[in-house]
């Protein structure tokens, strides 16, 4: 994953000093805004209020997707408005939300198989393997490789692939066979979490100690610890491996 | 030997017993299947329309990502994909304004294709590269007295120019039915289409069709049919449900892949044939010819 939440900061220090002005298109208007912005920050610089389409403004929740380009390139590009840098001559506009398709489903009902695919998301199967998907995702996910596993029946490699997936739906934005990626590969994760994953063997039993009070004590201690000590224990935790 | 191997997607999931009896039987024939990495659907069926160059991306990227591991030459089993890819790779060849179109759509792939890779299938290693006169020498098992129609339906041999074998008197199948020990059946219908996909909207179609092709095999003799197509195996196996309810007389005949003919010829265990996945169970048959044994 991408380093998020460093771009915040900088576009802080760069306001509090004077900056050069760069000028930029919001939906086809000119504004003059400090050099150093992110493009929400430009917008909102400009005096849009974001209502839609902004959330956690640290580059996690995927709210803020959006599309602009740049002067003399054909091309559409995509990103997250909380973390692109403006450039001189961005043409930028703000996407608010994704009236995509969802499947509702009961996941103690599904099989973990290509056939729930086939019957909840059936457009899947149009994918052409243009690649438009992967071109636009900001987290560099290789959305296409992740719909072409669920074609072929390959939930595990679609689950991993997806992993990294923020919903930020601009893959199924671009997509011209009308796929919503990340709705399917929701639908991945579920079935290989519920059905696919290996069982940790411990788990059940930890759970149970759990409710039995067994831990109560080693929890308080932890709670009166020092972050020092915290973090030296936690660093030497033991993980299960899989 | 060692060759870059395109599954495709059917193989992965309905046809099961395709992959795993071919696996099986080449790993025995001293064959590496190199299954390359980051494969896609092979396109599903060629486009035959001159500007949709769309449908073209998905057997062209595939062909890229055999060049991206250095291969020059990659083997398909499931008749649609090897039709699919090889004739996309056809098409770039002989074109290059398209291939350059195709190349610069996927600007984002490392490696551009110049039409560089060979698509085969792989009854043609097995003719060509082992020869069928190798795999009788191989064979432990002979299926003496197992009577098998060849059904080649078009996408083997159509159009001739990526076609297997000759498209109006193939033999292909035969020899490799006289490699394994068994006797072909001659009948007037192995090159007839099954009517593909029209099983999805037209159920009734597929079903005379089918009828058509399995009833002559049947009345000349045939004891099972072998076929190396999913979507005909579909058609011709699946739908024998539908093809009984419409035609009362019509007896039912077990469908083979090529592959699971060779796996049981090598003396290979009976499992990696996943015969539980044929539609029409050919166990009875194969037991009664004491050619596996008995439950």
């Amino acid at each position: 994953m991408k380093e998020k939440g460093s771009v915040m900061e900088k576009e802080k220090e760069t306001q509090s000093q004077e900056a050069k002005l760069i000028p930029v298109y919001i939906m086809g208007k000119r504004y003059e805004v400090p050099e150093g912005l992110t493009i929400m920050g430009a917008m909102e610089y400009a005096g849009y209020q974001l209502k839609r389409g902004c959330g956690c403004r640290e580059g996690f929740c995927g709210a803020c997707a959006t599309v602009y380009r740049t002067a003399d390139d054909y091309k559409i590009k995509t990103g997250l408005a909380c973390q692109t840098v403006v450039e001189p001559n961005m043409y930028l506009a703000q996407i608010p939300f994704f009236p995509a398709n969802k499947a509702v489903y009961d996941v103690d009902k599904l099989e973990p198989s290509i056939s729930t695919f086939q019957e909840l998301y059936p457009e899947t199967f149009r994918c052409v393997s243009c690649n438009t998907c992967t071109k636009a995702c900001p987290q560099d996910i290789e959305v296409m490789d992740y719909i072409q596993a669920i074609i072929r029946g390959d939930i595990a490699q679609a689950a991993d692939l997806s992993f990294d997936c923020i919903m930020c739906g601009l893959c199924a934005a671009r997509c011209p066979a009308e796929i919503v990626q990340y709705n399917v590969a929701l639908l991945a994760r579920r079935l290989y979490g519920k059905y696919l994953v290996k069982k940790s063997e411990y788990l059940e039993k930890r759970f149970k100690e759990i409710l039995e009070h067994k831990y109560d004590k080693e929890i308080e201690e932890l709670m009166h610890m020092d972050r020092e000590s915290l973090k030296k224990k936690y660093y030497a935790r033991d993980i299960e491996k899989m | 030997m060692k060759i870059s191997y395109f599954p495709g997607c059917t193989l992965k999931t309905m046809a099961k017993n395709f992959e795993d009896s071919a696996l099986a039987s080449l790993s025995s024939l001293d064959i590496e299947m190199k299954e390359f990495k980051r494969w896609n659907c092979c396109g599903t069926v060629y486009s035959l329309t001159s500007d949709d160059l769309i449908h073209q991306v998905a057997p062209i990227r595939n062909l890229i990502r055999v060049k991206e591991e250095k291969d020059t030459r990659v083997v398909t089993l499931c008749s649609m994909c090897y039709n699919t890819l090889k004739r996309a790779n056809k098409l770039v060849k002989e074109d290059s304004e398209k291939l350059d179109k195709l190349n610069n759509l996927m600007d984002r792939e490392d490696v551009k294709y110049n039409g560089e890779v060979e698509v085969l299938h792989l009854l043609e290693i097995l003719k060509n590269e082992v020869g069928f006169s190798q795999i009788a020498k191989k064979i432990k098992i002979p299926l003496k007295g197992l009577k098998v129609a060849p059904y080649y339906g078009c996408l083997l041999l159509r159009p001739p120019e990526v076609g297997i074998d000759d498209p109006e008197r193939p033999t292909i199948l035969k020899d490799f039915l006289g490699s394994v020990g068994a006797e072909a059946i001659d009948y007037p219908y192995e090159t007839e289409c099954c009517a593909s996909y029209h099983t999805v909207v037209n159920v009734d179609l597929v079903v005379e069709r089918a009828y058509d092709i399995l009833n002559s095999a049947i009345n000349r003799g045939a004891e099972a049919i072998v076929l190396s197509c999913p979507l005909c195996d579909f058609n011709l196996d699946n739908r024998q449900k539908e093809i009984k309810e419409k035609f009362s007389d019509f007896k039912g005949i077990p469908i083979f892949y090529f592959t699971q003919l060779l796996a049981l010829s090598l003396g290979l265990d009976e499992k990696v044939c996943r015969f539980e996945l044929n539609f029409v169970d050919p166990r009875p048959l194969l037991r009664s010819k004491h050619l596996i044994g008995e439950v």
